[in-house]
């Protein structure tokens, strides 16, 4: 009974569940804050299914870098604006069910897709089949995709000149 | 309910059962021996040397009232020294304490370390930002840029053991040191972890988030009661987990050398070698100045994360050429 409750499939739709309850508190939510920690959680629930769908180490990277650090500066940020409720007063209001259509259509696709799936026993097979380590992640990425690995952080030390530049003091010793 | 599932949780029981009270023991023990480095007796009235001291702390605080705030989020300044206290306690998961003693062998048993870590720093940023308060808001927005400055090159400094041993799992780390331990040629690699899990547990020199001599006490400044002992609970938990993870990842664990391993069992070795460090972490508390705000990020993206980079760098080249 217990061996059965605790399935991982079981629990694989529970984090599921989970996510999908607290990816939705975060766009019907007032208070930013909290949105953003509904928005963890969703996360953090994301990871588990990752770790149950055989992918640990991408579990570990989801919690480590998108909860842990990009989600800790998103927090820093709204704290430091003080952008908590008011500014939800100035943001246009939504008319009606109309504005929620294109979004229900494409979460629909998506839901359609994976209910094939899950219907599907030699798609399932084929997924479970190849359990993703860390050593074949790195190996793919410093193996055939070097160079778009390489692009990307191109792109991304371009990034942090842009930032650099743009939060770079005018002249030394105006700041304290 | 199966055998096997017993004795985990009678292991997890045992083991919170302990944690808890040396956390609360190290207090006595920092007081006492920070008060001898200093010349002078410490707390010394409550027990055989003051051994009581904690306990007697504890009663006084259970009787204190458990105020919360009228102008706080409630909600979130509850949870806040929850989730510190949790994720320290998650952590404490994955260390092998002993050959037979330890609840689980993650195979991604650092990784899950270092989430742990990056997640507990949302019960200080939440607790400032909850308390509504311009000091606390202050140390949440520190304590914020610290850990997130502070968790690169703490994971930066790791990685060269798992480069190393080539795996995440902290049991098979441990044995990979059989033949000598990763001291010998990660010394940068441990220097750099340690003053990270210094930043991270946010002791002296590196406790500006609740640096009492311009923020009253950061963080924490509304919290009082259970929910105060809760956070000082967390930082001597963590200061544990941080002297565990460095003997597990550089100091050998449980090993040790030929002819000292017969005399002690493993884990009272593994104790021992904890207790040094806790004690090496109380000395730096009363022998280093708090450096400024500016200073600390200056030092962790301009000193910290070039040194994390190059020892990186050396030790994959000395593994790449079989030196290592």
């Amino acid at each position: 009974m217990l061996a059965n409750f605790l399935s991982v499939e079981s629990l694989f739709y529970l984090a599921g569940l989970v996510a999908v309850i607290a990816s939705f508190k975060v766009v019907t939510g007032k208070n930013t804050v909290h949105a953003l920690l509904y928005l963890v959680v969703s996360l953090l629930a994301v990871a588990v299914c990752f770790y149950l769908m055989g992918a640990p180490f991408a579990a570990g990277l989801e919690v480590i870098v998108y909860a842990g650090a990009i989600l800790v500066l998103f927090v820093f940020a709204v704290m430091m604006f003080g952008l908590t409720t008011d500014e939800t007063k100035y943001a246009p209001q939504s008319k009606g069910l109309s504005f929620w259509v294109g979004p229900i259509i494409l979460a629909m696709t998506l839901l359609a897709e994976l209910l094939w799936v899950i219907d599907n026993a030699q798609l399932q097979q084929q997924l479970t089949a190849n359990v993703v380590s860390a050593k074949q992640v790195g190996m793919l990425l410093y193996g055939p995709y070097l160079l778009a690995v390489e692009i990307a952080s191109f792109l991304l030390l371009a990034g942090l000149l842009a930032g650099y530049h743009y939060a770079k003091p005018e002249s030394r010793g105006t700041h304290l | 309910m199966m055998p096997e599932q017993f004795w985990k949780i009678l292991e997890i029981t045992i083991m919170l059962a302990l944690l808890i009270p040396i956390a609360a023991t190290l207090v006595w023990v920092e007081r006492r021996m920070i008060g001898i480095w200093q010349d002078r007796h410490g707390p010394n009235r409550v027990g055989p040397f003051g051994i009581l001291q904690s306990l007697a702390d504890l009663l006084k605080i259970l009787g204190k009232e458990d105020w919360i705030p009228p102008f706080s989020d409630k909600i979130v300044f509850v949870l806040a020294p929850v989730i510190g206290a949790v994720c320290v306690l998650m952590s404490f998961a994955v260390v092998p304490f002993s050959p037979s003693i330890g609840v689980s062998d993650l195979n991604i048993g650092i990784l899950f370390f270092l989430a742990m870590a990056s997640l507990s720093v949302y019960s200080v940023v939440l607790a400032g930002w909850a308390s509504n308060s311009k000091y606390a808001m202050l140390g949440g927005m520190r304590a914020a840029a610290q850990t997130v400055s502070y968790e690169v090159f703490m994971g930066l400094s790791v990685m060269g053991v798992v480069l190393l041993t080539g795996t995440f799992n902290l049991r098979e780390i441990v044995l990979a040191q059989t033949d000598g331990w990763l001291i010998q040629s990660q010394f940068l690699g441990f220097f750099i972890f340690l003053v990270a899990g210094i930043a991270e547990s946010h002791r002296l020199p590196f406790d500006l988030p609740e640096a009492e001599t311009e923020l009253t006490a950061g963080f924490h400044t509304e919290y009082s009661g259970l929910k105060f002992a809760l956070f000082f609970l967390g930082e001597y938990l963590s200061v544990t987990l941080i002297s565990a993870m460095s003997v597990v990842l550089f100091f050998g664990g449980w090993l040790m050398p030929a002819p000292l391993d017969t005399w002690l069992p493993p884990l009272v070795w593994f104790i021992i070698k904890i207790m040094g460090f806790v004690m090496f972490f109380i000395l730096l508390r009363t022998s280093l100045p708090r450096p400024r705000f500016d200073q600390l990020l200056a030092f962790g993206w301009k000193v910290m994360l070039p040194l994390a980079l190059f020892n990186l760098l050396v030790t994959a080249a000395l593994k790449l050429s079989g030196v290592l």
